[in-house]
């Protein structure tokens, strides 16, 4: 057994530490705003958007964008029409969806979908489209991300404040939400639907013990899910477990040491 | 007799009254589901002034609030701001999730960079130069409102809008509150817009009070509002006596519609009649 990267392996770093760094702003956001559940609900759509992309013939990153968009709507709609509370909407909404994406996936002939490649995530098989993805895509939510840092902090800070002193909060908090849904589409194909969500908010709960600023929250983030990644990568490769489930067992590690270390400080 | 609803221009105590209103609302309604919330509402606050909104819960005082801010539209009526009105905000029970890092002084400079000077000058102002780094989320209520006034001072507004500023302050700390508005007035010449549900503590400060219950039942100077027959139909029997409030020992408490509730003792849920019963 050598020891020295292979080549996918070396992809699976570069990969997942791109996804490291654009996920650790949208991991932030979804704490501080907390959308864990909202973050979930839309990666659980995300399999109703794959599947109906290969149904259609259409980028699957652009059809999981367009039905995650669409169940946010959705939600935003039930919301306001009907009297159940929001977290069983996003219930109702997240499981439906993925029902949906799993009997698409059956009727299809031919070509089915990697199902488990797309609950689980796949690191190890990255292909040249995807890698582009991450980069084109990633550069693109870490330049909106930079631009919306200020305003969404004073959102998650205080909606009223932050609207009562003229910010346009509707319009940052949907820009906010097709972000997110970006993020998770371009991300899903690697760490996978079911654990997206755990990628995203690990990382910033170890962080927060870290920080006494938004700014040093981010940096702790990326720098804690880079090096998840990378150990998590490793051990996969040597253990021969699934890459995806391993980052998040590392994530959760680091977490608990975290919280260790705040209980002997307390 | 009550006086015309909208009270405009009254006269002020101390400050300056100089040229035009810093924000005037004209015939302001605003419905909702087909409910009305407000009501042909006329207000005007002038540079230097103090004037407080009152009115029970449910009044619609936080909606009024929004709409001069011009976070929601009105259903009719103009809302006229002076030309760019700069402004400074504190809205109601403010509090932030210990899950977001910030310091107060990260908070107190987010908007705009600010010197140190200028940020340690501002705490001081408030009596909160000790909270500079410590993280919001570990304030207490008064530390809070203290830091939040800070935060709405720190660029010289024009005008202030405070919503309930002294929730959450123990009585002592509410009249310190009060004063501390009082003066910062009388530094600035800034406008403030306050809101309250409680005349009795706030009516020191004000220079002009609108009692609001959906409409404006009447409004003038804090003396006359408290005889004027709509405000105690409002608020409840026995708030007439308030003056009287701030004179003698009083033998008896509110609740919290601001109703008389005799022989009851003292619990928390009153921190004016457990407070002032201790102190005198």
């Amino acid at each position: 057994m050598s020891f020295i990267p292979d080549d996918f392996i070396l992809r699976a770093i570069l990969a997942g530490s791109a996804i490291a760094l654009i996920a650790a702003p949208m991991g932030c956001f979804i704490l501080w705003r907390r959308m864990a559940y909202f973050g979930a609900t839309v990666a659980h759509s995300g399999l109703l958007g794959a599947a109906l992309g290969v149904a259609l013939a259409i980028n699957p990153v652009l059809s999981v964008i367009m039905v995650a968009i669409g169940v946010a709507a959705l939600l935003i709609v039930l919301e306001r029409r009907t009297s159940l509370p929001t977290d069983a909407l996003m219930g109702f909404l997240a499981h439906t969806t993925l029902a949906g994406g799993i009997i698409i996936s059956s009727l299809m002939e031919g070509q089915r979908l990697d199902l488990i490649g797309y609950l689980f995530g796949d690191i190890f098989s990255i292909d040249d489209g995807d890698f582009a993805w991450i980069l084109i895509g990633g550069a693109m939510v870490l330049g909106v991300m930079a631009y919306l840092w200020k305003p969404l902090i004073a959102l998650s800070i205080h909606e009223e404040l932050a609207a009562g002193e003229g910010l346009n909060t509707e319009l940052i908090k949907s820009l906010f939400v097709f972000i997110l849904a970006f993020t998770i589409a371009i991300a899903m194909k690697i760490v996978g639907i079911l654990l997206i969500i755990a990628f995203l908010i690990i990382p910033p709960s170890t962080a927060r013990f870290f920080a006494s600023s938004p700014e040093a929250m981010l940096v702790w983030t990326g720098l804690i899910a880079i090096v998840s990644v990378v150990a998590g990568i490793g051990l996969a490769y040597a253990m021969n477990t699934p890459g995806g489930p391993t980052i998040v067992m590392v994530m959760a590690v680091f977490f608990f040491i975290s919280q260790l270390g705040s209980l002997r400080l307390a | 007799m009550p006086e015309p609803a909208p009270a405009l221009s009254a006269p002020v105590r101390r400050g300056t009254t100089n040229g035009k209103p810093l924000v005037s609302a004209e015939g302001l309604s605003l419905t909702r589901a087909g409910k009305t919330v407000l009501q042909s509402i006329d207000l005007e606050v002038m540079p230097g002034e103090i004037v407080t909104i009152i009115g029970p819960n449910g009044a619609g005082k936080s909606t009024l609030v929004r709409l001069i801010l011009g976070v929601i539209e009105p259903t009719t009526g103009t809302i006229h701001r002076k030309p760019h009105l700069h402004l400074g905000y504190v809205p109601q029970k403010f509090s932030i999730d210990k899950i977001i890092p910030m310091t107060v002084k990260r908070f107190l400079t987010f908007k705009d960079q600010q010197t140190d000077e200028h940020l340690r000058g501002t705490l001081e102002r408030v009596g909160v130069k000790h909270l500079e780094h410590r993280q919001v989320s570990d304030l207490s209520g008064g530390e809070i409102q203290r830091v939040m006034l800070a935060r709405a001072l720190i660029d010289d507004p024009e005008l202030l809008i405070l919503d309930e500023p002294v929730q959450g302050v123990d009585y002592a700390g509410q009249a310190d509150l009060y004063r501390l508005i009082e003066e910062i007035r009388d530094e600035h010449g800034c406008g403030v817009l306050l809101v309250s549900h409680d005349l009795h503590i706030v009516m020191a400060a004000s220079d002009r009070v609108v009692c609001l219950n959906q409409h404006v039942c009447c409004s003038g100077k804090p003396e006359s509002v408290l005889k004027d027959p709509e405000y105690q139909k409002l608020m409840g029997p026995g708030t007439e006596n308030a003056i009287a409030f701030y004179t003698h020992q009083h033998d008896h408490r509110h609740d919290i519609s601001g109703a008389v509730v005799e022989a009851c003792p003292p619990v928390n849920q009153n921190p004016i009649a457990e407070e002032k019963s201790g102190s005198k």
